[in-house]
């Protein structure tokens, strides 16, 4: 199961990543959505691998560990508000400069269709 | 006694001070202002002068970094009542004299609240007990002739020059910093008291020479020794006061403070006579054979000071004692002529327009007493007998004759020394000369006539000074001399008699064989000329100026090469950074697996794994076609939030769920406005360069996660496990965690929410309107009303909704659930809203304030946590207690509920607000409708 679970995290980071390089803001909106995904099941997965315990205190005598899932718990929420914050940067850039390349810095073109 | 240290220190201080405050007042009121900071402070010095000539030492202390062992100490002896005379006399004398010489138009207030910040520094320097506090007004010395140089900003050579000056002193300054650090550690303290004491030790340590270089480096650079010389001249461009008081006086012998100052810890080695005697004996020969080939009147001065400098350097680098008495001396008499002749200087630009000899002749017929009393102090300057030069001269030939630094070549100095007199000689000569005499004047632009008669005021005094200190030099100075070489060498200095006639002796005759050489040297001065003319010189200040110029054009090509502009650049840095230092310490794993025992795979989770990963590696295949992109990170968004439900994290489930609606609501707006469809396909060696790293980051990550999730884990959450309930009062352990044990973290986190936000609203106010009319494949867009079914259904879903959130918010403290999850379901509720019925349905029912939102929220959680100071304990404490309310039994009251509240406000008002916003662009623009945040 850890091999599985390492192989797909390896993963996610590598689509994620690749998706990042992209020269389109949409693909690297992608690339940080999964990235962080990989990310969150990464820290989450530190705590070890807990099937089938419990959650709440008094229900079961195994819990899983409750502090790797407390800091991914923020990070998922702060993790929208940053790709949103990229987003929005992104629709800024596309309709200041005219198209949605990242690195292509060409002077604002106005009477977009 | 000993509390009036300070008060001296600060005087120039109170000055600027009252400068500063009142810059309405006239030019006379602001001289006053500025004469009474240095008269203050000798007023205060005078009733100290009988017991400093004594030999005490005052000395006063604070404590200024303890822990370091850092003292702010005011030390005042001898040698430093000598310097402090020169810096409050001279100083009194040129604000004087400045009154005359600057113009109207010229910001008098500024002027001297930079000298007077200027006499600060020198002040700190000399009174300075501890050496780091030297250093510290060593600086500001610096910073502050870098003002008055360049105080004609207009003018460019002023500003070169003060750029130059600035470079090199500061450059040395370093040097002096790393040095005096050294010194400190290697004495142990960085009390000079103590330095001065443990000499020996010092020159003993194996670091003594790196100690001495970095020290001279400062000491050289500051006082223009050779090879460091070529700054001087160029800080000509300052007003001639400044010259008068920095590059005579002051300034230029902050260096040779320092040497002597530092004399008995560094000195009395092989090192330190090479080192010293060589570069003041180079600076003494190129200062004075360049003099000689100046125009300008104050660059003859200035390469004479270079000269001057270079003659005390020699002698503090003579091993005898006697010389350093010679050296001392001299620094008075040499800052009492070169400040007159510098006012000279000043008064004949003043009068003539212009600073070139070639054009100014003959102002003997203009101005015969301004001449008469330049004449005095140029005779001074060339070691005329009667004068204070002669006697320093003197003293200086017959230490040459008493040395053996060069070896059995030392009979070299006297006449190297003799050459350079003679130099001197033919220099003054031609100040005179050429200035006062030699036919009349050649295309000045005014008639030349005498100064002000109080601009001659301070030179007169200054030249009655040269003419008493060479008549009666043991009346005069003999007192302060003898305290102050005793005071710099830590000892009685060999007796020495301070007279004019010592018979025919040695000395004599090399000053005789000087003063007729250079007279003749003068005379034949054509010759010399013609020869100097064949020399390709590049000036200083263009070969810096160019230096600086490549400088910065280097900085530039590596900061564009380094920083190219390219997000993908800065992105594969970072991440090829991430994979060198993670794989790094890999390598040196023998195995990755750990001892903790392996779960067993189940087919359910493999199934989530592969469709997740196939969903990822979708995303990437598809990532051009774009809605599809985006339904394949939705899924791979999905089997993350049943895996935390396989895993044992309902409440990870909940908020993924949750943010992954949210996500996939704003990635569909974001599509609205951005092309659907990439265009471009990267080339083919883009591609194999970022599957590369993107391989080398799968691998190191990979690699990684299964080397910690076979590792035993010793992690502190069975702390949180066992305190959750007694000490948080909830048994959801992650919500207790988030809302209480680590309640601060969660409260600087949704402040960042709230901030990211209201970043986002920023952006999005003022955007140019652009809206796309079709899609890619060029279908236009439906202009449909909003379906009716969805609009039914949203509007019977919301208050299910609402009250599911409700019902979630208050399990969270003890069931799967709580702010974080709550404030997602209540903004994806009213979301919904938006989508099924547009903005301008809503806006008229719910007329929520996003901003007002997120701020009462952080302030809700803010106060929740100052709550607790009021019962005197640390922010965010909480507290909780049983209630048995009739009809609902016992319920359970915790300020953490109350936080967790602020936490859903947040979440509420920055999601509503992120969505909203960016929804409402979609929508056509109506002018009546104002913004809303």
């Amino acid at each position: 199961m850890e091999l599985l679970l390492a192989v797909a995290i390896g993963l996610l980071t590598g689509c994620g990543v690749l998706l990042l390089l992209r020269g389109r803001t949409f693909a690297v909106m992608l690339g940080l959505t999964m990235l962080s995904y990989a990310v969150n099941l990464f820290i989450f997965v530190s705590g070890g691998l807990t099937a089938g315990a419990g959650a709440v205190l008094g229900a079961t005598a195994r819990y899983a560990d409750p502090l790797p899932q407390a800091l991914v718990l923020t990070a998922i929420v702060i993790g929208f508000a940053m790709t949103a914050f990229l987003v929005v940067l992104a629709i800024r850039s596309r309709a200041e400069l005219g198209h949605d390349e990242l690195d292509n810095q060409r002077a604002p073109k106005r009477g977009m269709p | 006694m000993v509390s009036i240290l300070p008060w001296i220190l600060s005087a120039p201080l109170f000055g600027i001070a009252l400068l500063l405050c009142f810059r309405q007042l006239s030019r006379n009121q602001q001289t006053w202002i500025a004469l009474a900071a240095p008269a203050f402070g000798l007023l205060l010095l005078a009733p100290l002068i009988p017991q400093l000539l004594q030999g005490e030492v005052l000395q006063q202390q604070w404590q200024w970094l303890p822990l370091l062992g850092l003292q702010w100490t005011l030390r005042l002896d001898a040698l430093a009542l000598l310097f402090v005379l020169l810096i409050f006399g001279i100083g009194l004398l040129v604000i004087f004299y400045a009154r005359y010489y600057l113009s109207p138009k010229d910001p008098m207030g500024r002027f001297y609240a930079c000298l007077l910040l200027f006499m600060q520094a020198m002040l700190g320097i000399v009174l300075s007990g501890n050496v780091l506090q030297l250093w510290l007004f060593w600086e500001l010395t610096s910073v502050s002739s870098f003002l008055l140089i360049s105080y004609w900003s207009h003018r460019s050579d002023a500003r070169k020059g003060a750029r130059l000056a600035l470079t090199v002193t500061a450059a040395g300054g370093l040097a002096l910093l790393v040095g005096l650090v050294l010194l400190g550690q290697v004495a142990g303290s960085y009390q000079l008291d103590v330095i001065l004491s443990k000499g020996p030790e010092i020159v003993a340590h194996a670091q003594y020479p790196l100690i001495l270089i970095l020290v001279l480096l400062g000491a050289f650079t500051k006082s223009a020794q050779f090879p460091f010389h070529f700054w001087l001249p160029n800080a000509m461009a300052a007003p001639t006061p400044v010259s008068a008081y920095l590059h005579s006086a002051t300034m230029v012998k902050a260096g040779i403070f320092l040497l002597i100052r530092l004399y008995p810890a560094l000195a009395g080695t092989d090192l330190w006579f090479s080192l010293v005697s060589l570069a003041g004996l180079l600076t003494l020969l190129t200062g004075a054979y360049f003099a000689l080939f100046q125009h300008d009147i104050k660059g003859l001065l200035a390469y004479s000071t270079i000269s001057h400098l270079g003659l005390i350097t020699l002698l503090l680098g003579l091993d005898t004692d006697l010389a350093t008495v010679a050296a001392i001396f001299h620094i008075i008499n040499h800052a009492v002529f070169k400040a007159s002749l510098f006012m000279a200087a000043g008064i004949i630009d003043h009068e003539t327009g212009s600073r070139d000899m070639r054009k100014i002749n003959g102002l003997w017929h203009f101005m015969p007493v301004t001449a008469s009393l330049a004449m005095v102090a140029a005779a001074a300057m060339a070691g005329v007998p009667l004068l204070n030069g002669f006697l320093s001269k003197e003293m200086f030939f017959s230490q040459t004759l008493h040395q053996s630094v060069l070896g059995s070549l030392s009979w070299l100095l006297p006449l190297l020394a003799t050459i350079a007199a003679m130099f001197s000689v033919a220099y003054s000569a031609r100040f005179i000369h050429d200035v006062f005499f030699n036919g009349k004047p050649i295309g000045l632009d005014k008639t030349p006539h005498e100064p002000p008669r109080y601009m001659r005021v301070p030179m007169e005094i200054l030249v009655a000074l040269c003419i008493g200190v060479g008549l009666f030099p043991q009346w005069l100075v003999g007192d302060i001399l003898l305290a102050a070489s005793t005071a710099a060498l830590q000892q009685a200095p060999p007796a020495y008699s301070l007279a004019l006639w010592h018979g025919v002796n040695l000395p004599l005759v090399m000053s005789a064989v000087a003063f007729f050489a250079g007279i003749v040297l003068y005379i034949n001065r054509k010759q010399l000329f013609l020869f100097q003319a064949g020399f390709q010189s590049t000036l200083a200040i263009y070969r810096f100026e160019g230096l600086v110029q490549r400088l910065v054009y280097a900085c530039r090509r590596f900061s564009q090469w380094a920083e190219p502009g390219r997000l993908q650049w800065y992105i594969a840095i970072i991440l090829w950074a991430m994979v060198l230092l993670a794989g790094y310490p890999l390598l040196q794993l023998a195995d990755l697996q750990g001892p903790r025992p392996a779960m067993a795979a189940d087919l359910l989770t493999a199934a989530l794994l592969l469709v997740m990963v196939l969903a990822a590696v979708a995303t990437v295949l598809w990532q051009r076609q774009r809605l599809l992109a985006l339904i394949m990170v939705s899924v791979v968004g999905l089997m993350l939030s049943l895996l935390f439900i396989r895993f044992s994290a309902p409440d990870l489930a909940l908020t993924q769920l949750a943010v992954e609606v949210a996500t996939a609501v704003l990635l569909m707006l974001a599509l609205y406005f951005l092309p659907h469809r990439s265009p471009k396909q990267s080339a083919h060696s883009t591609l194999l360069r970022d599957l590369v790293l993107a391989g080398a980051c799968a691998i190191v990550v990979g690699s990684l996660a299964y080397l910690m999730l076979t590792q035993k884990v010793d992690s502190v959450s069975a702390y949180f496990l066992a305190n959750a309930k007694s000490g948080g009062g909830g048994t959801n352990v992650v919500n207790v965690i988030l809302v209480d044990f680590r309640g601060f973290d969660t409260f600087g986190e949704i402040t960042v929410l709230g901030i990211a936000a209201l970043g986002i609203y920023k952006l999005l106010t003022g955007i140019p309107r652009f809206k796309p009319s079709a899609d890619a494949d060029g279908r236009s867009w439906a202009l449909d009303a909003h379906p009716l079914l969805l609009r039914v259904v949203s509007q019977g879903l919301l208050p299910l909704a609402l009250l599911v959130s409700v019902y979630i918010f208050f399990r969270g403290h003890n069931l799967p659930g709580g702010g974080f999850v709550a404030g997602l379901v209540t903004a994806i509720a009213l979301i919904l809203q938006y989508i099924a019925h547009g903005v301008d349905w809503v806006k008229p029912r719910l007329n929520l304030q996003f901003s007002a939102l997120i701020a009462s929220g952080i302030l809700i959680a803010g106060l929740t946590g100052a709550f607790s100071w009021l019962f005197g304990k640390p922010f965010l404490t909480s507290w909780f207690d049983y209630f048995q309310v009739p009809l609902l039994g016992q319920i359970e009251l915790a300020s953490a509920m109350a936080f967790d509240l602020g936490v859903y406000l947040t979440v509420v008002g920055s999601t509503l607000l992120i969505l909203a916003n960016l929804g409402k662009l979609t929508t056509r623009y109506k002018p009546e409708h104002k913004e809303q945040a």
